[in-house]
């Protein structure tokens, strides 16, 4: 198991994946994948379309289940004890934006009953402000900007303060300055210590800014695993790109699980 | 964040659909305009033909009542997958079922959102019937309560099913789901005796808690002996019938968890 805590002390996972597999028919999405994430940690999941990031994803979400392997949130089998690991998770998807049809209030109220949120409308209050959201409180979802949903996103996936964040490219398609912004709110959410964040993002240099910690996901296993800055000269190349590049075109050189 | 059934999360599920009515006249119109027509239309060929036939003979409460009646149970029924819909036509799932929401708080949610939306389009076909065809649900006495409660429980178990096989089949079956209630009617029994079908349409018929209801309906109004057991079976088997229907609901959403469809429901594959 790759653990995402080797410099510091290790405190117990938020999140812990063991030996997951998902198999469709005779495709192998993830072959036994399993890392922890620690609370207070960024983690990347990083891959080439198609390599198993999003399903496992899915699966630690509870909305796709594991072929076999274990996930556990805080404890708490996501299998077994769904609404206990999900009421503890949060998720902001690139995918899944929220219905456009409600206004950012009102998808913010209906997803904090849903998530059992104490003293909701305080909580709200607090969101749409921390996210910069004040203009947008009565406009529909489906009129914001894309950088504009993200925020939203963001603030539902905080309604529940998760110990799990779980972000699925949150900065796809939208704007250098705002992905910028975004990426400050999430460091912000991981530097207080209680969230654990596992993150997916195409940008690199964003990877390297932001996660204590990477796993490189191809063909559904993990190839690569350590810290963005130094990873890449551990294998002997200029950038966390070109690593990108050289482990998604010839995954097999580098094995398998290289801790 | 209790693991147990939570009313609040039931409730964010209904609140959701209020705002969507709050705010949008095009779901608020077909709660009523559409049984409201029916009424209308239902009411005048009644009129028309208590002056054409024999005198002394009313079929308010024989043809009205049975559409009155009939329309109520699709308003919940309808108002049950409707409520599903929005959370398909808005690409909702993941939204929805990566919560600790469970299906049963889901399905419930459905539920009360229904009586609510059903409540409404029976009071306004009630007021039409009522005040301008005469019509009087009371004629049928007590027996309006089981009557309603037997096509509600149905509407109910019906709406559920449907939702499980748009689960299933994806967002395109939709179209499938709107006619089942006129479908359904000619097996029903809704305008004549049961005993007027040929016997394999009588036994599907047998299997449909409405045709209970409308044989009930005509024993009543003919003053003929009215079956209380006939009855009490339909009840029984709609109570059967919802809890069947939530557990297909329950095993299509786990086999969408399992088969990857539910993560991947807008495109209708599980390749």
């Amino acid at each position: 198991m790759i653990s995402t805590m080797q410099t510091r002390e290790t405190p117990r996972p938020v999140l812990s994946v063991s030996a997951l597999r998902k198999q469709y028919g005779s495709t192998l999405a993830v072959d036994d994948i399993s890392f922890d994430v620690a609370p207070g940690h960024i983690v990347g999941l990083l891959g080439p379309n198609g390599a198993g990031k999003t399903t496992t994803i899915n699966m630690i979400l509870g909305v796709l289940a594991p072929s076999s392997g274990r996930i556990t949130i805080e404890g708490y089998d996501v299998t077994t004890q769904r609404a206990q690991a999900l009421a503890r998770t949060n998720f902001a998807a690139v995918y899944a934006p929220l219905p456009g049809n409600l206004t950012v209030r009102q998808n913010l109220k209906v997803f904090g009953l849903i998530y059992d949120v104490p003293d909701l409308d305080t909580r709200i209050e607090t969101l749409i402000e921390r996210f910069d959201l004040q203009r947008f409180r009565d406009a529909k979802c489906g009129v914001l900007s894309s950088g504009e949903q993200t925020r939203v996103c963001l603030a539902k996936a905080m309604l529940n303060a998760p110990r799990l964040l779980l972000l699925d490219e949150p900065t796809a398609s939208i704007d250098p300055a705002t992905a910028r912004d975004i990426r400050g709110m999430i460091r912000d959410i991981a530097a207080d210590g209680h969230s654990a964040v596992l993150w997916t993002s195409h940008n690199m240099y964003e990877v390297e800014e932001v996660c204590d910690r990477v796993l490189f996901v191809s063909r559904g296993r993990v190839l690569l695993a350590g810290d963005p800055k130094t990873l890449p000269g551990q294998h002997g190349v200029a950038s966390l790109e070109e690593l990108f590049i050289q482990a998604a075109n010839e995954p097999l050189s580098f094995g398998t699980q290289t801790a | 964040m209790s693991a147990g059934f939570n009313p609040r999360r039931v409730a964010g599920v209904i609140l959701r659909q209020y705002y969507l009515m709050r705010s949008s006249p095009t779901r608020v119109l077909p709660t009523f305009a559409w049984v409201a027509i029916d009424i209308v239309l239902w009411g005048f060929i009644t009129r028309y033909l208590n002056s054409v036939g024999t005198p002394g003979m009313n079929f308010v409460p024989t043809l009205l009542g049975a559409v009155l009646m009939w329309d109520f149970f699709s308003r919940v029924m309808q108002g049950v997958t409707v409520a599903f819909f929005e959370d398909v036509w808005a690409r909702n799932f993941l939204n929805i079922f990566a919560t600790p929401l469970s299906i049963g708080e889901y399905v419930s949610g459905l539920v009360l959102t229904s009586v609510a939306t059903s409540i409404v389009g029976l009071a306004v076909m009630l007021l039409l019937a009522t005040g301008v065809f005469g019509f009087s649900f009371f004629s049928y006495g007590l027996l309006l309560i089981p009557f309603l409660l037997v096509l509600f429980l149905f509407g109910i178990a019906l709406g559920i099913l449907a939702c499980a096989m748009v689960l299933r089949l994806g967002p395109a079956s939709e179209w499938l789901v709107w006619p089942i209630p006129a479908l359904l009617s000619p097996f029903a029994g809704v305008f004549y005796p049961l005993a007027t079908l040929p016997p394999w349409m009588q036994w599907i018929g047998h299997l449909l808690p409405p045709s209970y209801v409308f044989e009930g309906m005509r024993a009543i109004v003919a003053g003929h002996g009215f079956s209380w057991a006939s009855l009490i079976g339909g009840l029984v088997l709609a109570i059967a019938q919802i809890v069947a229907a939530a557990w297909c609901f329950a095993a299509v959403h786990r086999k969408a968890v399992r088969s990857g469809l539910l993560a991947r429901y807008s495109a209708e594959s599980v390749s």
